[in-house]
């Protein structure tokens, strides 16, 4: 593992909440009336169309990974159409989880879906840039001693600050402030946007600060 | 024994939770008796004449009237300096910047101009300074206290005698407006009424703008004698602002102009009160007993004149509940029966002085009857309940005979006795304080220190819990001598502190006496611990805790100081148990024990060999993981709302089906009902079953056989005649009546049985040694003569128990029809935890009874959602085979979040409304006469069903990992398992021994049932400590006595109920463990024969 390495992790990070950040700013330029708070789902797409595009263009553009041997067009089709499935699959399991810890079965239902999509959007997406539509690699870079790369220690730590800042965003809504931002899902997207920023902010830094501790099997 | 010592030590600490409740409760809950008396007309307060003209007027009472009509503008949390600053209040600071200050100025004009029309008080109110109880001491006169023990605690309506009640009696047409906490306390007295929401605190002038609406319009009708206006605007501008800030003044500004507004609209015959009903601190909060608080003022003005003189300079003070009987005498009313207010003397002077005693003689007729009052109400009181301090009873009874003695000679002789009737005024008064002096010491007031000293012993028996679960598991753990010098140490902390209270010559205080006991017999040990902790171990061993469990218990904890967090319990458990168990999972996947291609390297099961492979694929788990989360989720279908939150709506499944009007959705949902009973009976013969735990003989079984189906049959025919009762033919109406009185109690009768026969015959194991075959010789050979020490014994039980197997396996293998080797030997494995299932099924039944048929589900619910949660705790959990057994943390504090769960989704909440008082008809549809434990057993059994059961089910979080056991063998034997290679199989390779485990190592055994309990314990004591803080801390907070005081006190119930039967759970364990031992002798002896 070299600093260079780290350096391009930052860069790619820094990026990618450069996105987050676009995504507040940008719409209000065309969108009249445009806020977070009042016009959420709207931020909510646009947030997660920004955030996704941006992790396609890095992915085209870094590569972190090996290019696959294969390189034939409907390999890569079939590829990007199980990509699609897999994203929708995690969308509608997120929601499901939703629904379990207690969000409303039946009102509020795309505002709960939207949520998932967000969540999908921080999690799954750069899983799938980085590892491929495949389980088995999702379910290692996930336990103990299953990391192979920097790359995948980053994806690591903003998956699970990412869930944890949703799941930390749950908190507020009983509180009886009665602000605009205790209604369901907005606490709980903004602590899913935190926890991402924050995940992106920490990795590198924190990757930079173990480098020494940090050994990666080499597959 | 160490069985014995094991328990008496929980007993012990137990006991250490109970004195810090105890004494933490004698110092918040502050306790009164109601008493249902009403004084009337016609019946004077006591002997003599009543003089003031009452003969002759219709309408009058004890006195005559002086008005005939009353306005009370009642506004919530007017301070006293809100209408005339008092310059202690504030020194030094210019009182101008102050924005509340010279808001009210129409009270000012008035008491300037009109000084014989009006005068304004100081008046005090006593604690608790919350609204709810300064309206019933403003009508009854008394001091409530949180609690007022009277009959009825499923409403909040006012069953004292109290003002609105006096003037409805006489005939008043009583008008409100305003604040809605009225219609609770008063329901259906008003004449008319117009209610507003008073919940939403941000509000500030729905409640006072909809009142103006009313007001003018209600004075100018007429159509009213008494009209009463709360407004809420100032406090709810308090709790939002705090009194500093410039919406106050404008809160005042318009205040003032309604004043002004009324006094025009005033006719002659009008008295005008102004009150508030408490103050506020300087943030704006009130509820305890500062001077902020408890000054509020109180203005009076009639367009007549009223009074002789002017003003004082300085506003005199009053009791806040002196208006009580000076409004009922004013307006010609009796006196409530339990006030104990003393009316404001000067009020009732003559304004124009025709003779020369008439005032003074006018005054001490008012105090007279006033004192009249106050005396029956306190010989009424100090015969119903002993809480009043007997020696001060006799003074004050001896001062009241005397100044009433001379008061009546001075009625018969009024001849040249001013300075007479002024002492005769002056005793009066006298009594009067008196009286109220005695009360508030016994009823309305916190003791800080007993608090304190509450929580502080509870936080010490939790951090004992803590030590203790740790040390348990370390080698040379004693625990005879951890008992015995805390034991001595007590009672002599109890003889020290006897022998004080009596050399000073003060009450012996049972609460005071038991919390010294635990004092005492914690402090050697604490010494100990921090004698024996000091340098050997790091600091970081304190806490032993896993880090997420921790992060868990904190946010538990620290819910329960928020308000919000309390009412909205329910969710957040369901949400805090449902991360737990995703945790689990992830954890479980975290250290590689999901993931497929590591699973399969099989090591084998030996005797001796302690490793314990991953039990279950990842799919499992995770199927485990959702399903629980499913359960958890369709339970909180059953939830009912707290009333706090009116946006949200219960379940309409929480209703008997009798209220269901539609016959098909009844039979319907009977049909689920009676299925979710069925499902539950077969889910345990099942279990039982694949634990063959139903082939034996012994009567427990064969009670489960037979005994239960009846059980549920009882069940569903009782529910059917409740759902359908009314439509009965009238032939077999009391067949029916009958019958429902008869089946819950056979049902009961049968639990009661079942369990009895458990604890007599509590080892179902199916024995059918054959003295002599072969095989057992061989085993047994190294022992000649019974076993004679305890070693022996353990040596003998796990050749015994392989013997049994060899047996088993050979008989097996003669009745070819079986499958592979499985089911017969697995009954001694699974001794202990069919002993507690069998148990909790029994328990569940008559419980299921008390509520409501539709809960049915949620019981079935409830099992599953166990035995879900059992498996997948056991996932995680590694066994070592010869010991130390430990039972995680992350198990106990699941186990307890789910237990609370459940307590709510079973369709209860913590606050005394939402009790199910019906339980106590279960059984008895003709009430229970005068007898109260019965009813108050069955709705305890009804309210804390879910504690009692998992409590008991406890021990079940040890048992689980030894029982999955069998499970991770059977499952990797199936593929091979064909019979030939079953009976080739080595010597070596035996059946997982399961729960037997648990007996080879008896000492590990009971440690780790000690250190389970110490656990529990721990869990739900940090609960009911952060009840107690957060009652204590935040005393003075607005929802002080709607929501932490029940939730501690819920609480408080709940811990005791969980322990008791956390203490049953453990005792039916070691109970099974000691007929088992015997039963083990007993086949020893057989043998030798």
């Amino acid at each position: 593992m070299k600093d260079s390495d780290i350096k391009r992790l930052l860069y790619i990070h820094l990026s990618c909440i450069f996105s987050v950040i676009l995504s507040i700013f940008i719409p209000s330029f065309f969108l009249e009336n445009f806020s977070i708070l009042e016009t959420h789902l709207t931020w909510l797409c646009i947030c997660s169309v920004f955030v996704t595009a941006v992790n396609l263009v890095l992915y085209l553009v870094v590569k972190p990974n090996a290019s696959s041997k294969r390189s034939s067009l409907s390999y890569k089709v079939t590829r990007f159409l199980k990509c699609c499935v897999y994203f929708l699959m995690s969308c509608f399991f997120f929601h499901v989880i939703f629904v379990l810890y207690g969000a409303p079965l039946i009102e509020l239902v795309l505002e709960t879906f939207l949520l998932a999509v967000l969540l999908s959007t921080f999690t799954t997406v750069p899983c799938l840039c980085l590892l491929g539509p495949n389980i088995k690699a999702w379910l290692r870079v996930f336990s103990r001693n299953g990391l192979t790369s920097i790359w995948e220690n980053s994806l690591q730590i903003t998956t699970i600050s990412s869930f944890i800042g949703t799941w930390l965003g749950a908190f507020p809504i009983p509180l009886d402030w009665e602000r605009p931002w205790q209604v369901w899902p907005i606490s709980c997207t903004l602590g899913a946007t935190f926890g991402y920023v924050a995940g992106l902010v920490i990795s590198p830094f924190w990757i930079y600060c173990n480098r020494k501790q940090l050994t990666y099997k080499n597959n | 024994m160490q069985k014995i010592s094991v328990l008496l030590f929980l007993v012990w600490v137990c006991f250490l939770f109970y004195a810090g409740i105890a004494l933490f409760t004698s110092g918040f809950l502050l306790t009164r008796l109601e008493l249902t008396n009403h004084s009337s007309c016609q019946e004077p307060p006591g002997p003599g004449s009543v003089p003031w003209g009452s003969r002759g007027e219709p309408g009058a009472c004890w006195m005559a009237s002086r008005f005939s009509r009353v306005v009370l503008v009642l506004i919530d949390a007017l301070r006293f300096d809100f209408v005339q600053p008092q310059r202690s209040y504030v020194p030094g600071e210019p009182s101008v910047s102050l924005p509340f200050l010279g808001k009210l100025g129409s009270l000012r004009r008035i008491l300037e101009t009109q000084p014989h029309h009006a005068r304004l008080y100081q008046s005090k109110a006593d604690p608790p300074t919350t609204t709810m109880q300064r309206l019933k001491a403003l009508t009854t006169g008394s001091l409530p206290t949180f609690i007022d023990a009277g009959s009825n605690f499923a409403s909040y309506a006012i069953m004292e005698d109290n003002l609105i009640k006096q003037f409805t009696s006489a005939g008043r047409r009583v008008v409100f407006m305003g604040d809605d906490t009225w219609k609770d306390l008063f329901p259906g007295v008003f004449s008319q009424a117009f209610f507003f929401p008073s919940f939403n605190v941000r509000d500030l002038h729905t409640v006072d703008n909809g009142i103006l609406e009313h007001l003018y319009p209600t004075m100018d009708s007429g159509e009213w004698d008494v009209l009463i206006a709360h407004f809420l605007g100032v406090d709810h501008c308090g709790h939002k602002h705090g009194p500093h800030h410039p919406e106050m003044a404008k809160k005042l500004s318009q205040m003032d102009q309604v004043i002004q507004g009324v006094v025009e609209h005033l006719e002659n015959d009008t008295l005008l009160v102004v009150i508030g009903d408490h103050g506020m601190t300087k943030n704006g909060d009130h509820g305890g007993d500062s001077e902020l608080e408890i000054s509020t003022a109180l203005f009076l003005y009639s367009p007549t004149a009223l009074f002789p003189g002017a003003p004082p300079e300085e506003p005199k003070v009053v009791p806040q509940i002196s208006l009580v009987p000076t409004l009922a005498l004013l307006l010609g009313l009796p006196i409530p029966f339990g006030n104990i207010g003393e009316v404001i003397a000067e009020l009732f002077s003559e304004v124009e002085d025709t003779q020369p005693h008439s005032s003074a003689l006018a005054q001490a007729t008012a105090l007279h009857l006033n004192a009249q009052q106050v005396s029956r109400f306190l010989h009424t009181y100090s015969a119903a309940a002993q809480d009043l301090q007997v020696k001060e009873l006799h003074r004050l009874h001896d001062l009241f005979s005397k100044a009433s003695a001379e008061y009546q000679r001075l009625l018969q002789s009024p001849q040249g006795a001013e300075a007479a009737l002024q002492t005769v005024i002056t005793e009066l008064q006298q009594f009067l304080r008196g009286v109220r002096a005695m009360c508030i010491e016994s009823w309305a007031r916190f003791s800080l220190v007993h608090m304190a000293g509450g929580a502080a012993l509870l936080a010490a028996a939790c951090f004992l819990c803590l030590l203790v679960s740790q040390w348990a598991t370390a080698p040379g753990f004693c625990l005879h001598l951890l008992l015995l010098v805390p034991m001595i140490w007590g009672l002599a902390g109890v003889v020290v502190c006897a022998g004080l209270l009596a050399c000073a010559g003060l009450k012996l205080d049972p609460v005071v006496l038991g919390a010294m006991a635990a004092v005492g017999s914690l402090l050697p040990f604490l010494w100990k611990a921090w004698a024996g902790w000091g340098s050997k171990r790091p600091l970081a061993a304190l806490l032993p805790i896993p880090g997420p469990v921790l992060l868990l218990l904190l946010i538990r904890f620290a819910a329960l100081f928020s308000d919000s967090f309390v009412v909205a319990e329910a969710r957040a458990t369901r949400f805090l148990l449902g991360s737990l168990i995703l945790l689990l999972v992830a954890q479980l996947h975290w250290e590689g024990k999901l993931l497929p291609p590591k699973l399969f390297t099989t090591p084998r099961l030996g005797f001796s060999a302690p490793t314990s492979p991953p039990r279950h694929n990842g799919m499992h788990a995770l199927g485990l993981g959702v399903g629980l989360l499913l359960c958890v989720r369709l339970a909180g279908l059953f939830h009912r709302c707290p009333e706090e939150t009116p946006a949200c709506h219960s379940s309409p499944w929480l209703s008997p089906l009798a209220s269901i009007v539609s016959g098909r959705a009844k039979n319907l949902w009977y049909g689920a009902c009676v299925g979710a009973l069925v499902a539950l009976l077969a889910a345990v013969r099942l279990w039982l079953c694949r634990y063959a735990n139903l082939k034996s003989p012994e009567p427990s079984v064969l009670f489960v056989r037979w005994g239960l189906p009846l059980m549920v049959l009882g069940t569903a025919a009782y529910w059917a005649l409740a759902s359908g009762a009314d439509e009965a033919p009238p032939r077999l109406r009391a067949l029916v009546a009958g019958a429902s009185v008869v089946l819950p109690r056979a049902v009961a009768g049968l639990a009661a049985s079942g369990l009895m026969l458990l604890l007599w015959r509590p080892v179902t194991v199916l024995a059918k040694p054959t003295i002599g075959a072969p095989r057992t010789r061989t085993v047994l050979t190294p022992f000649s003569g019974p076993p004679t020490s305890q070693a022996d014994l353990d040596y003998v039980v796990p050749q015994i128990y392989r013997h049994m197997q060899e047996e088993f396996r050979g008989r097996l293998e003669r009745s070819k029809s079986q499958g592979p080797l499985t089911v017969a030997a697995y009954q001694l494995g699974s001794v202990y935890s069919a002993a507690v299932v069998t148990a909790l099924t029994l328990l569940v039944f008559p419980l299921l009874l008390l509520h409501v048929e539709r809960i049915s589900l949620v019981f079935l619910l409830l099992f599953l959602q166990s035995f879900l949660l059992l498996h997948l705790l056991a996932a995680g959990i590694h066994i070592t085979t010869p010991g130390p057994f430990t039972v995680p943390w992350q198990s106990v504090s699941a186990w307890a979040l789910m237990a609370t769960q459940t307590f709510y989704s079973t369709g209860h909440q913590p606050v005394f409304p939402a009790i199910h008082w019906h339980a106590a008809f279960v059984g008895f549809p003709e009430g229970h006469g005068s007898s109260t434990w019965l009813p108050a057993l069955l709705v305890g059994a009804n309210t804390f069903a879910s504690h009692l059961l998992f409590a008991v089910g406890c021990p079940l979080l040890l048992l689980w990992p030894f029982l999955c056991e069998s499970q991770g063998s059977r499952k990797r034997r199936q593929p091979p398992g064909n019979e030939s290679e079953a009976r080739v199989r080595p010597e070596e390779e035996e059946e997982p021994l399961m729960e037997m485990r648990l007996r080879d190592a008896p000492h590990h055994f009971n440690v780790a049932l000690l250190q389970l309990g110490l656990k529990y314990l721990f869990v739900l004591g940090v609960q009911i400590l952060a009840c107690a803080l957060a009652a204590s801390v935040l005393r003075r907070h607005l929802m002080v006595w709607k929501v932490f005081a029940p939730k501690f006190i819920f609480e408080a119930m709940g811990f005791i109920v969980s322990s008791v039967g956390l203490f049953l759970g453990l005792a039916l364990v070691m109970r099974v463990d000691g007929a088992v031992s015997s039963w083990f002798r007993q086949l020893v002896l057989a043998q030798q024969r």
